[in-house]
Protein backbone atom coordinates (compact mmCIF):
# COMPACT_ATOMS: atom_id res chain seq x y z
CA UNK A 1 0.00 0.00 0.00
CA UNK A 2 1.04 3.41 -0.82
CA UNK A 3 1.84 5.83 2.07
CA UNK A 4 -0.08 8.57 2.10
CA UNK A 5 1.73 11.96 1.26
CA UNK A 6 2.94 14.85 3.99
CA UNK A 7 2.70 17.30 1.53
CA UNK A 8 0.43 17.22 -1.16
CA UNK A 9 0.34 19.75 -4.02
CA UNK A 10 -2.52 18.93 -6.98
CA UNK A 11 -2.80 21.31 -10.06
CA UNK A 12 -1.16 24.50 -8.49
CA UNK A 13 -1.15 27.64 -10.79
CA UNK A 14 0.32 30.66 -9.05
CA UNK A 15 0.25 33.85 -10.40
CA UNK A 16 1.82 37.33 -8.99
CA UNK A 17 1.49 41.38 -10.31
CA UNK A 18 4.56 43.00 -11.13
CA UNK A 19 3.73 46.61 -11.70
CA UNK A 20 1.57 46.48 -14.83
CA UNK A 21 2.04 42.46 -15.44
CA UNK A 22 0.36 39.52 -13.75
CA UNK A 23 3.19 36.63 -14.78
CA UNK A 24 2.35 33.22 -14.10
CA UNK A 25 5.12 31.27 -12.33
CA UNK A 26 4.01 27.61 -12.14
CA UNK A 27 1.11 25.90 -14.39
CA UNK A 28 -0.46 23.38 -12.97
CA UNK A 29 2.10 21.58 -10.97
CA UNK A 30 1.67 18.69 -8.81
CA UNK A 31 3.62 16.20 -6.80
CA UNK A 32 3.65 14.53 -3.50
CA UNK A 33 6.15 14.66 -0.73
CA UNK A 34 6.54 11.80 1.22
CA UNK A 35 7.11 11.81 5.56
CA UNK A 36 11.55 11.50 5.38
CA UNK A 37 11.64 12.99 1.99
CA UNK A 38 14.39 15.00 1.11
CA UNK A 39 12.53 16.48 -2.08
CA UNK A 40 14.51 19.02 -4.39
CA UNK A 41 12.82 21.10 -6.94
CA UNK A 42 15.29 22.12 -9.66
CA UNK A 43 15.21 24.29 -12.57
CA UNK A 44 16.37 26.85 -14.30
CA UNK A 45 15.67 30.55 -13.13
CA UNK A 46 12.00 31.57 -13.88
CA UNK A 47 10.61 28.32 -13.19
CA UNK A 48 8.83 29.40 -10.34
CA UNK A 49 10.36 27.37 -8.12
CA UNK A 50 10.96 29.56 -5.30
CA UNK A 51 7.07 31.02 -5.79
CA UNK A 52 6.56 27.64 -5.29
CA UNK A 53 8.05 27.40 -2.25
CA UNK A 54 6.71 30.58 -1.37
CA UNK A 55 3.14 29.43 -2.03
CA UNK A 56 3.72 25.91 0.68
CA UNK A 57 4.95 28.34 3.33
CA UNK A 58 1.75 30.29 2.84
CA UNK A 59 3.08 33.55 1.65
CA UNK A 60 0.88 33.70 -1.66
CA UNK A 61 -2.23 31.57 -2.66
CA UNK A 62 -2.69 30.01 -5.93
CA UNK A 63 -5.39 30.69 -7.90
CA UNK A 64 -5.68 27.20 -9.25
CA UNK A 65 -5.26 23.89 -7.44
CA UNK A 66 -4.71 23.00 -4.63
CA UNK A 67 -1.79 22.33 -1.38
CA UNK A 68 -2.31 20.15 1.75
CA UNK A 69 -0.53 19.19 4.26
CA UNK A 70 -1.11 16.18 6.65
CA UNK A 71 -5.11 16.80 4.45
CA UNK A 72 -5.50 19.95 5.49
CA UNK A 73 -5.28 22.87 3.28
CA UNK A 74 -2.27 25.81 3.43
CA UNK A 75 -3.33 28.82 4.08
CA UNK A 76 -1.31 31.48 6.20
CA UNK A 77 2.00 31.37 6.61
CA UNK A 78 2.85 28.92 10.65
CA UNK A 79 5.46 27.75 12.29
CA UNK A 80 4.62 24.00 11.06
CA UNK A 81 6.26 25.07 7.72
CA UNK A 82 9.55 26.39 8.77
CA UNK A 83 11.23 28.29 5.97
CA UNK A 84 15.31 28.64 5.51
CA UNK A 85 15.75 31.58 3.06
CA UNK A 86 18.41 32.05 1.09
CA UNK A 87 19.36 35.64 2.16
CA UNK A 88 21.93 35.99 5.62
CA UNK A 89 19.74 38.49 6.42
CA UNK A 90 17.12 36.30 7.59
CA UNK A 91 18.86 36.45 11.11
CA UNK A 92 16.74 39.35 13.10
CA UNK A 93 20.29 41.38 14.06
CA UNK A 94 19.21 42.48 17.39
CA UNK A 95 19.43 39.23 18.65
CA UNK A 96 22.07 36.65 19.02
CA UNK A 97 22.43 33.67 17.86
CA UNK A 98 20.90 31.77 20.53
CA UNK A 99 18.09 34.57 20.64
CA UNK A 100 17.21 34.30 17.09
CA UNK A 101 16.36 30.49 17.76
CA UNK A 102 14.66 31.05 21.09
CA UNK A 103 12.62 34.21 19.34
CA UNK A 104 11.70 31.44 16.86
CA UNK A 105 10.50 29.20 19.67
CA UNK A 106 8.35 31.70 22.04
CA UNK A 107 6.90 33.77 18.91
CA UNK A 108 5.10 30.76 17.84
CA UNK A 109 4.31 30.03 21.38
CA UNK A 110 5.66 26.65 21.15
CA UNK A 111 7.71 26.83 24.34
CA UNK A 112 8.36 29.00 27.21
CA UNK A 113 11.54 30.93 27.70
CA UNK A 114 13.62 28.18 29.73
CA UNK A 115 12.80 25.22 27.37
CA UNK A 116 13.17 27.20 24.41
CA UNK A 117 16.86 28.09 25.78
CA UNK A 118 17.83 24.18 26.52
CA UNK A 119 16.41 23.75 23.28
CA UNK A 120 17.88 26.21 21.27
CA UNK A 121 21.43 25.57 22.45
CA UNK A 122 20.71 21.94 21.70
CA UNK A 123 20.44 22.28 17.99
CA UNK A 124 22.78 25.04 17.59
CA UNK A 125 25.28 22.43 18.78
CA UNK A 126 24.07 20.50 16.19
CA UNK A 127 25.21 23.03 13.92
CA UNK A 128 28.66 23.25 15.13
CA UNK A 129 28.07 26.73 16.52
CA UNK A 130 27.92 26.37 20.49
CA UNK A 131 31.12 28.90 20.87
CA UNK A 132 28.94 31.31 19.33
CA UNK A 133 26.24 31.02 20.68
CA UNK A 134 26.09 34.56 22.18
CA UNK A 135 27.27 36.48 19.06
CA UNK A 136 25.06 38.54 17.36
CA UNK A 137 24.72 37.90 13.59
CA UNK A 138 26.69 40.32 11.92
CA UNK A 139 29.90 38.73 13.76
CA UNK A 140 29.20 35.53 11.72
CA UNK A 141 30.23 34.29 8.32
CA UNK A 142 27.79 34.15 5.39
CA UNK A 143 27.94 30.05 5.92
CA UNK A 144 27.37 30.41 10.24
CA UNK A 145 24.27 32.57 9.52
CA UNK A 146 23.07 29.92 7.10
CA UNK A 147 23.91 27.57 9.79
CA UNK A 148 21.75 29.15 12.03
CA UNK A 149 18.79 30.40 10.26
CA UNK A 150 19.00 26.01 10.01
CA UNK A 151 18.99 25.31 13.34
CA UNK A 152 16.17 27.84 14.04
CA UNK A 153 13.85 26.00 11.35
CA UNK A 154 14.94 22.80 12.94
CA UNK A 155 14.27 23.93 16.24
CA UNK A 156 10.71 24.61 15.43
CA UNK A 157 10.66 21.00 14.68
CA UNK A 158 8.20 21.88 11.62
CA UNK A 159 6.13 18.83 9.81
CA UNK A 160 8.42 20.15 6.93
CA UNK A 161 11.43 22.41 6.18
CA UNK A 162 11.37 24.61 3.00
CA UNK A 163 14.63 25.57 1.91
CA UNK A 164 14.84 28.18 -0.72
CA UNK A 165 18.25 27.95 -2.29
CA UNK A 166 19.95 28.34 1.28
CA UNK A 167 23.50 27.80 -0.18
CA UNK A 168 23.29 29.94 -3.03
CA UNK A 169 24.88 32.58 -1.68
CA UNK A 170 28.10 30.37 -0.47
CA UNK A 171 30.99 29.99 -1.92
CA UNK A 172 31.78 26.69 -3.41
CA UNK A 173 33.99 24.71 -0.67
CA UNK A 174 31.74 26.14 2.16
CA UNK A 175 28.48 25.34 -0.01
CA UNK A 176 30.08 21.55 0.16
CA UNK A 177 30.84 21.49 3.35
CA UNK A 178 27.14 22.62 4.16
CA UNK A 179 25.71 19.96 1.90
CA UNK A 180 27.44 17.06 3.84
CA UNK A 181 26.36 18.89 7.03
CA UNK A 182 22.47 19.22 6.17
CA UNK A 183 22.63 15.67 5.28
CA UNK A 184 24.29 14.43 8.28
CA UNK A 185 21.90 16.40 10.12
CA UNK A 186 18.69 14.43 8.14
CA UNK A 187 20.67 10.78 9.18
CA UNK A 188 20.22 12.23 12.72
CA UNK A 189 16.58 13.45 12.56
CA UNK A 190 15.11 12.64 9.51
CA UNK A 191 13.18 15.47 8.98
CA UNK A 192 11.26 16.30 5.91
CA UNK A 193 12.61 18.90 3.69
CA UNK A 194 11.71 20.60 0.17
CA UNK A 195 14.89 22.27 -0.88
CA UNK A 196 14.54 24.27 -4.23
CA UNK A 197 17.78 24.84 -5.84
CA UNK A 198 19.14 25.72 -9.20
CA UNK A 199 22.86 23.86 -9.08
CA UNK A 200 21.86 19.81 -10.88
CA UNK A 201 25.21 18.79 -8.89
CA UNK A 202 23.42 19.86 -5.85
CA UNK A 203 19.97 18.50 -6.44
CA UNK A 204 21.91 14.94 -7.15
CA UNK A 205 23.80 15.55 -3.66
CA UNK A 206 20.85 16.95 -1.40
CA UNK A 207 17.62 14.93 -3.09
CA UNK A 208 15.86 11.60 -2.91
CA UNK A 209 13.68 12.35 -5.19
CA UNK A 210 14.10 15.72 -7.49
CA UNK A 211 11.40 17.27 -9.38
CA UNK A 212 12.42 19.17 -12.58
CA UNK A 213 10.68 22.38 -13.55
CA UNK A 214 10.96 24.28 -16.90
CA UNK A 215 10.67 27.91 -17.09
CA UNK A 216 8.33 30.36 -18.12
CA UNK A 217 5.83 29.56 -16.52
CA UNK A 218 6.99 27.12 -14.62
CA UNK A 219 5.61 23.64 -15.49
CA UNK A 220 6.52 19.93 -14.30
CA UNK A 221 8.95 18.32 -16.57
CA UNK A 222 9.76 15.22 -14.65
CA UNK A 223 9.82 13.71 -10.81
CA UNK A 224 12.94 11.29 -10.32
CA UNK A 225 14.26 9.38 -7.71
CA UNK A 226 17.96 10.16 -6.69
CA UNK A 227 20.92 8.03 -4.66
CA UNK A 228 23.05 10.92 -3.61
CA UNK A 229 25.34 10.03 -6.62
CA UNK A 230 25.70 11.20 -9.94
CA UNK A 231 25.22 7.05 -10.96
CA UNK A 232 24.86 5.81 -14.66
CA UNK A 233 21.60 4.68 -15.10
CA UNK A 234 21.14 1.38 -16.89
CA UNK A 235 20.55 2.63 -20.35
CA UNK A 236 23.91 4.22 -19.87
CA UNK A 237 23.30 7.66 -19.30
CA UNK A 238 24.59 9.47 -16.34
CA UNK A 239 22.19 11.41 -14.23
CA UNK A 240 23.70 14.84 -14.28
CA UNK A 241 23.36 14.60 -18.11
CA UNK A 242 19.44 13.23 -18.33
CA UNK A 243 18.59 15.97 -15.94
CA UNK A 244 20.39 18.36 -18.62
CA UNK A 245 18.62 16.45 -21.39
CA UNK A 246 15.30 16.74 -19.75
CA UNK A 247 15.25 20.77 -18.99
CA UNK A 248 17.27 21.43 -22.07
CA UNK A 249 16.98 20.39 -25.31
CA UNK A 250 20.50 19.56 -27.65
CA UNK A 251 21.01 22.92 -28.44
CA UNK A 252 20.99 24.41 -24.73
CA UNK A 253 17.61 25.83 -25.85
CA UNK A 254 14.83 25.58 -23.16
CA UNK A 255 12.48 22.91 -24.15
CA UNK A 256 8.83 24.02 -24.78
CA UNK A 257 6.64 21.40 -23.87
CA UNK B 1 53.67 22.24 -28.51
CA UNK B 2 55.86 18.96 -26.68
CA UNK B 3 58.61 21.42 -25.50
CA UNK B 4 56.42 23.85 -23.71
CA UNK B 5 54.51 20.83 -22.10
CA UNK B 6 57.59 19.02 -21.10
CA UNK B 7 58.92 22.18 -19.38
CA UNK B 8 55.56 22.61 -18.06
CA UNK B 9 55.55 19.24 -16.36
CA UNK B 10 59.11 19.35 -15.08
CA UNK B 11 58.19 22.08 -13.04
CA UNK B 12 58.30 20.38 -9.47
CA UNK B 13 55.38 20.50 -6.90
CA UNK B 14 56.02 21.74 -3.50
CA UNK B 15 54.63 20.51 -0.67
CA UNK B 16 55.59 22.85 2.71
CA UNK B 17 56.22 21.01 6.15
CA UNK B 18 55.83 22.91 9.48
CA UNK B 19 59.16 24.21 10.73
CA UNK B 20 60.15 25.79 14.24
CA UNK B 21 59.93 29.04 12.32
CA UNK B 22 56.82 28.89 10.81
CA UNK B 23 54.69 27.05 13.77
CA UNK B 24 56.54 30.04 16.53
CA UNK B 25 55.53 33.12 14.15
CA UNK B 26 51.84 32.99 15.30
CA UNK B 27 51.26 37.01 16.21
CA UNK B 28 48.13 37.49 14.09
CA UNK B 29 47.55 39.94 16.33
CA UNK B 30 49.17 42.77 18.08
CA UNK B 31 48.26 45.19 20.73
CA UNK B 32 47.81 48.96 19.71
CA UNK B 33 50.28 51.78 20.82
CA UNK B 34 49.23 54.44 23.55
CA UNK B 35 48.75 57.28 21.16
CA UNK B 36 46.97 55.49 18.35
CA UNK B 37 44.27 54.03 21.07
CA UNK B 38 44.10 57.28 22.65
CA UNK B 39 43.72 58.97 18.70
CA UNK B 40 40.97 56.09 18.23
CA UNK B 41 38.94 57.41 21.17
CA UNK B 42 36.51 59.82 19.71
CA UNK B 43 35.50 61.19 23.58
CA UNK B 44 39.34 62.10 23.49
CA UNK B 45 39.31 63.56 20.10
CA UNK B 46 36.10 65.87 20.96
CA UNK B 47 37.49 67.00 23.95
CA UNK B 48 40.54 68.20 22.11
CA UNK B 49 38.31 69.99 20.26
CA UNK B 50 36.26 71.53 22.65
CA UNK B 51 39.38 73.00 24.54
CA UNK B 52 41.17 74.47 21.22
CA UNK B 53 37.18 76.27 20.37
CA UNK B 54 37.44 77.65 24.14
CA UNK B 55 41.10 78.62 23.90
CA UNK B 56 40.29 80.26 20.39
CA UNK B 57 37.17 82.06 21.86
CA UNK B 58 39.43 82.88 25.21
CA UNK B 59 42.09 84.61 22.77
CA UNK B 60 39.99 86.27 20.09
CA UNK B 61 37.83 87.83 23.45
CA UNK B 62 40.81 89.25 25.09
CA UNK B 63 42.20 90.68 21.65
CA UNK B 64 38.61 92.20 21.06
CA UNK B 65 38.38 93.54 24.86
CA UNK B 66 34.80 94.82 24.21
CA UNK B 67 33.03 92.59 27.24
CA UNK B 68 29.48 94.23 26.19
CA UNK B 69 30.01 92.96 22.38
CA UNK B 70 32.09 89.76 22.74
CA UNK B 71 32.82 88.64 27.05
CA UNK B 72 35.84 86.41 27.49
CA UNK B 73 35.26 82.33 27.83
CA UNK B 74 36.49 82.68 31.69
CA UNK B 75 33.89 85.31 32.28
CA UNK B 76 31.49 83.98 30.55
CA UNK B 77 32.01 80.24 32.53
CA UNK B 78 32.41 82.76 36.13
CA UNK B 79 28.85 84.16 35.25
CA UNK B 80 27.40 80.83 34.67
CA UNK B 81 29.15 79.32 38.08
CA UNK B 82 27.54 82.11 39.63
CA UNK B 83 24.20 81.48 38.24
CA UNK B 84 24.10 78.22 38.93
CA UNK B 85 25.08 79.06 42.71
CA UNK B 86 22.08 81.58 42.56
CA UNK B 87 20.16 79.22 41.44
CA UNK B 88 18.59 81.11 38.57
CA UNK B 89 20.38 78.46 35.60
CA UNK B 90 19.11 75.43 37.30
CA UNK B 91 15.58 77.02 37.36
CA UNK B 92 15.18 77.83 34.35
CA UNK B 93 16.86 75.05 32.75
CA UNK B 94 14.36 72.73 34.79
CA UNK B 95 11.35 74.44 33.57
CA UNK B 96 12.14 74.50 29.90
CA UNK B 97 13.72 70.48 30.18
CA UNK B 98 9.95 69.55 32.16
CA UNK B 99 8.48 71.81 28.91
CA UNK B 100 10.15 70.08 26.45
CA UNK B 101 9.73 66.20 27.55
CA UNK B 102 6.31 67.31 27.80
CA UNK B 103 5.82 68.26 24.25
CA UNK B 104 8.50 65.56 23.23
CA UNK B 105 6.67 62.58 24.42
CA UNK B 106 3.55 64.00 23.25
CA UNK B 107 5.05 64.67 19.85
CA UNK B 108 6.37 60.81 19.95
CA UNK B 109 2.79 59.84 20.87
CA UNK B 110 1.10 61.38 18.07
CA UNK B 111 4.11 59.85 15.61
CA UNK B 112 3.32 56.28 16.71
CA UNK B 113 -0.24 56.83 16.27
CA UNK B 114 0.28 58.38 12.60
CA UNK B 115 2.99 55.98 11.88
CA UNK B 116 1.09 52.91 13.20
CA UNK B 117 -2.11 54.00 10.86
CA UNK B 118 0.47 54.80 8.00
CA UNK B 119 1.32 51.31 8.17
CA UNK B 120 -1.54 49.39 8.38
CA UNK B 121 -3.55 51.04 5.09
CA UNK B 122 -2.54 52.40 2.29
CA UNK B 123 -4.74 55.84 2.62
CA UNK B 124 -2.97 55.70 5.83
CA UNK B 125 0.70 56.20 4.35
CA UNK B 126 -0.81 58.48 1.79
CA UNK B 127 -1.88 60.75 4.64
CA UNK B 128 1.38 60.68 6.28
CA UNK B 129 3.47 61.48 2.98
CA UNK B 130 1.09 64.65 2.40
CA UNK B 131 0.43 65.88 5.97
CA UNK B 132 4.51 65.74 6.10
CA UNK B 133 4.94 67.36 2.66
CA UNK B 134 2.50 70.08 3.97
CA UNK B 135 3.78 70.65 7.51
CA UNK B 136 7.53 69.69 7.74
CA UNK B 137 8.90 72.85 6.06
CA UNK B 138 6.59 74.99 8.77
CA UNK B 139 9.19 76.27 11.06
CA UNK B 140 7.00 75.73 14.11
CA UNK B 141 7.80 79.05 15.61
CA UNK B 142 5.42 80.52 12.53
CA UNK B 143 2.92 78.48 14.40
CA UNK B 144 2.97 79.84 17.34
CA UNK B 145 0.92 82.92 17.33
CA UNK B 146 -1.69 81.14 15.56
CA UNK B 147 -1.60 78.87 18.97
CA UNK B 148 -1.45 81.81 21.42
CA UNK B 149 -4.71 82.08 19.98
CA UNK B 150 -6.15 78.63 20.48
CA UNK B 151 -4.65 77.83 23.58
CA UNK B 152 -3.77 81.52 25.48
CA UNK B 153 -0.94 82.22 27.35
CA UNK B 154 0.81 79.51 28.97
CA UNK B 155 2.77 76.18 28.67
CA UNK B 156 -0.04 74.74 26.06
CA UNK B 157 0.60 76.95 23.48
CA UNK B 158 4.43 76.16 23.61
CA UNK B 159 3.77 72.48 23.88
CA UNK B 160 1.41 72.50 20.52
CA UNK B 161 4.66 74.16 18.72
CA UNK B 162 6.40 71.47 20.40
CA UNK B 163 4.28 68.83 19.24
CA UNK B 164 4.26 69.93 15.53
CA UNK B 165 8.47 70.50 15.80
CA UNK B 166 8.81 66.90 16.56
CA UNK B 167 5.85 65.03 14.84
CA UNK B 168 6.79 65.46 11.16
CA UNK B 169 10.46 64.26 11.99
CA UNK B 170 10.03 61.31 14.26
CA UNK B 171 6.75 60.06 12.25
CA UNK B 172 8.60 60.40 8.56
CA UNK B 173 11.83 58.71 9.67
CA UNK B 174 10.10 55.99 11.25
CA UNK B 175 7.53 55.19 8.55
CA UNK B 176 11.08 55.61 5.89
CA UNK B 177 12.34 52.85 8.39
CA UNK B 178 9.14 50.44 7.87
CA UNK B 179 8.89 50.47 4.32
CA UNK B 180 13.23 49.81 4.10
CA UNK B 181 12.66 46.54 6.35
CA UNK B 182 13.77 43.98 4.03
CA UNK B 183 11.21 41.36 3.04
CA UNK B 184 12.75 38.14 4.44
CA UNK B 185 12.70 39.40 7.81
CA UNK B 186 9.35 40.44 7.21
CA UNK B 187 8.74 36.54 5.99
CA UNK B 188 10.19 35.24 8.84
CA UNK B 189 8.36 37.48 11.04
CA UNK B 190 5.12 35.89 9.45
CA UNK B 191 6.79 32.58 9.67
CA UNK B 192 6.91 31.85 13.23
CA UNK B 193 3.19 33.24 13.52
CA UNK B 194 3.84 36.92 15.24
CA UNK B 195 0.17 39.10 16.06
CA UNK B 196 -0.20 41.62 14.40
CA UNK B 197 0.93 43.98 17.33
CA UNK B 198 3.68 41.15 18.36
CA UNK B 199 4.79 41.47 14.37
CA UNK B 200 4.87 45.72 15.05
CA UNK B 201 6.94 45.46 18.40
CA UNK B 202 9.17 42.40 17.74
CA UNK B 203 10.12 43.13 13.97
CA UNK B 204 9.21 46.08 12.47
CA UNK B 205 9.98 48.47 15.33
CA UNK B 206 13.57 46.94 16.11
CA UNK B 207 14.51 46.29 12.33
CA UNK B 208 13.59 49.86 11.82
CA UNK B 209 15.53 51.32 14.73
CA UNK B 210 18.27 53.13 12.97
CA UNK B 211 16.01 55.05 11.04
CA UNK B 212 13.69 55.82 14.48
CA UNK B 213 17.27 56.69 16.27
CA UNK B 214 17.74 59.20 13.43
CA UNK B 215 14.04 60.77 13.69
CA UNK B 216 14.62 60.56 17.22
CA UNK B 217 17.82 63.14 17.01
CA UNK B 218 15.99 64.91 15.13
CA UNK B 219 12.90 65.50 16.29
CA UNK B 220 14.85 66.36 19.65
CA UNK B 221 16.91 68.89 17.96
CA UNK B 222 13.98 70.76 16.41
CA UNK B 223 12.24 70.61 20.00
CA UNK B 224 14.90 72.17 21.85
CA UNK B 225 15.20 74.66 18.99
CA UNK B 226 12.06 75.53 19.04
CA UNK B 227 11.30 75.96 22.50
CA UNK B 228 14.21 78.28 23.01
CA UNK B 229 13.40 80.39 20.50
CA UNK B 230 9.44 80.41 21.46
CA UNK B 231 10.83 81.40 25.12
CA UNK B 232 13.02 84.60 23.32
CA UNK B 233 10.08 86.11 21.58
CA UNK B 234 7.50 84.83 23.76
CA UNK B 235 8.71 83.84 27.25
CA UNK B 236 6.76 86.00 28.86
CA UNK B 237 3.48 84.14 27.79
CA UNK B 238 4.58 81.46 29.57
CA UNK B 239 4.84 82.54 33.33
CA UNK B 240 8.02 82.05 35.13
CA UNK B 241 10.40 81.77 31.75
CA UNK B 242 13.03 79.08 30.98
CA UNK B 243 16.55 79.39 29.75
CA UNK B 244 15.11 81.50 26.49
CA UNK B 245 13.67 83.79 28.77
CA UNK B 246 16.74 84.06 30.82
CA UNK B 247 18.53 84.96 27.75
CA UNK B 248 15.96 87.80 26.89
CA UNK B 249 16.15 89.41 30.16
CA UNK B 250 19.99 89.74 30.81
CA UNK B 251 20.18 91.18 27.89
CA UNK B 252 17.47 93.39 28.19
CA UNK B 253 19.82 94.50 31.23
CA UNK B 254 22.74 94.60 29.04
CA UNK B 255 24.28 91.48 31.61
CA UNK B 256 26.38 90.08 28.08
CA UNK B 257 28.34 87.33 30.20
CA UNK B 258 24.70 85.94 31.30
CA UNK B 259 23.61 85.96 28.15
CA UNK B 260 26.33 83.93 27.44
CA UNK B 261 26.34 81.50 29.92
CA UNK B 262 22.25 81.51 29.10
CA UNK B 263 23.81 80.30 25.62
CA UNK B 264 26.93 77.76 26.94
CA UNK B 265 24.39 75.82 29.06
CA UNK B 266 21.30 75.63 25.73
CA UNK B 267 24.89 74.46 24.16
CA UNK B 268 26.26 71.91 27.28
CA UNK B 269 22.84 70.54 27.05
CA UNK B 270 23.00 69.49 23.56
CA UNK B 271 25.90 68.30 23.36
CA UNK B 272 25.37 65.94 26.32
CA UNK B 273 21.90 64.78 25.11
CA UNK B 274 23.81 63.73 21.38
CA UNK B 275 26.96 62.56 22.81
CA UNK B 276 26.06 61.14 26.08
CA UNK B 277 22.30 60.10 26.13
CA UNK B 278 21.96 59.25 21.93
CA UNK B 279 24.94 57.74 21.47
CA UNK B 280 24.60 55.51 24.46
CA UNK B 281 21.39 54.29 22.99
CA UNK B 282 23.45 53.86 19.92
CA UNK B 283 26.25 51.70 20.99
CA UNK B 284 23.84 49.79 23.23
CA UNK B 285 21.49 49.12 20.21
CA UNK B 286 22.63 49.48 16.46
CA UNK B 287 26.18 49.69 16.54
CA UNK B 288 25.84 46.44 18.91
CA UNK B 289 23.77 44.94 16.40
CA UNK B 290 25.93 45.76 13.65
CA UNK B 291 22.94 47.43 11.69
CA UNK B 292 25.30 50.96 11.98
CA UNK B 293 28.84 51.17 11.58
Amino acid sequence: MREPALLSVNGVTLQYRTGEQLVTATYRVSFDVLKGDRFVVLGPSGCGKSTLLKAIGGYLSPVEGEMLLNGARIGKPGPDRAFVFQEFDQLLPWKTVCDNVVFALTASGKLAKKAATERALHFIAKVGLTKFADNFPHTLSGGMKQRVAIARAMAMEPQILLMDEPFAALDALTRGKMQEDLLQLWEDTRFTVVFVTHSIPEAIRIGNRILLLTPHPGRTKAEINCLGQDVVSDDGELLSARIQRLLFDRTGAIVDA
Amino acid sequence: MPEESASYTARPEILHTPTSETVGFAVAAQPLGFWTKLYANGTFRKTVLLVLLAAAWEIYARALANPLLFPTFTATVGALLSSIAAGEIPRAGLYTLSLLLKGYVAGLFFAALLTAFASVSRIGADLLETLTAMFNPLPSIALLPLALIWFGLGDNSVIFVLVHAVLWAVALNTFAGFRALSPTLRMVGQNYGLSSVAYILRILIPGAFPSILTGLKVGWAFAWRTLIAAELVFGVSSGSGGLGWYIFENKNQLRIPEVFAGLLTVIIFGLFVENVIFRTIEQRTVRRWGMQT
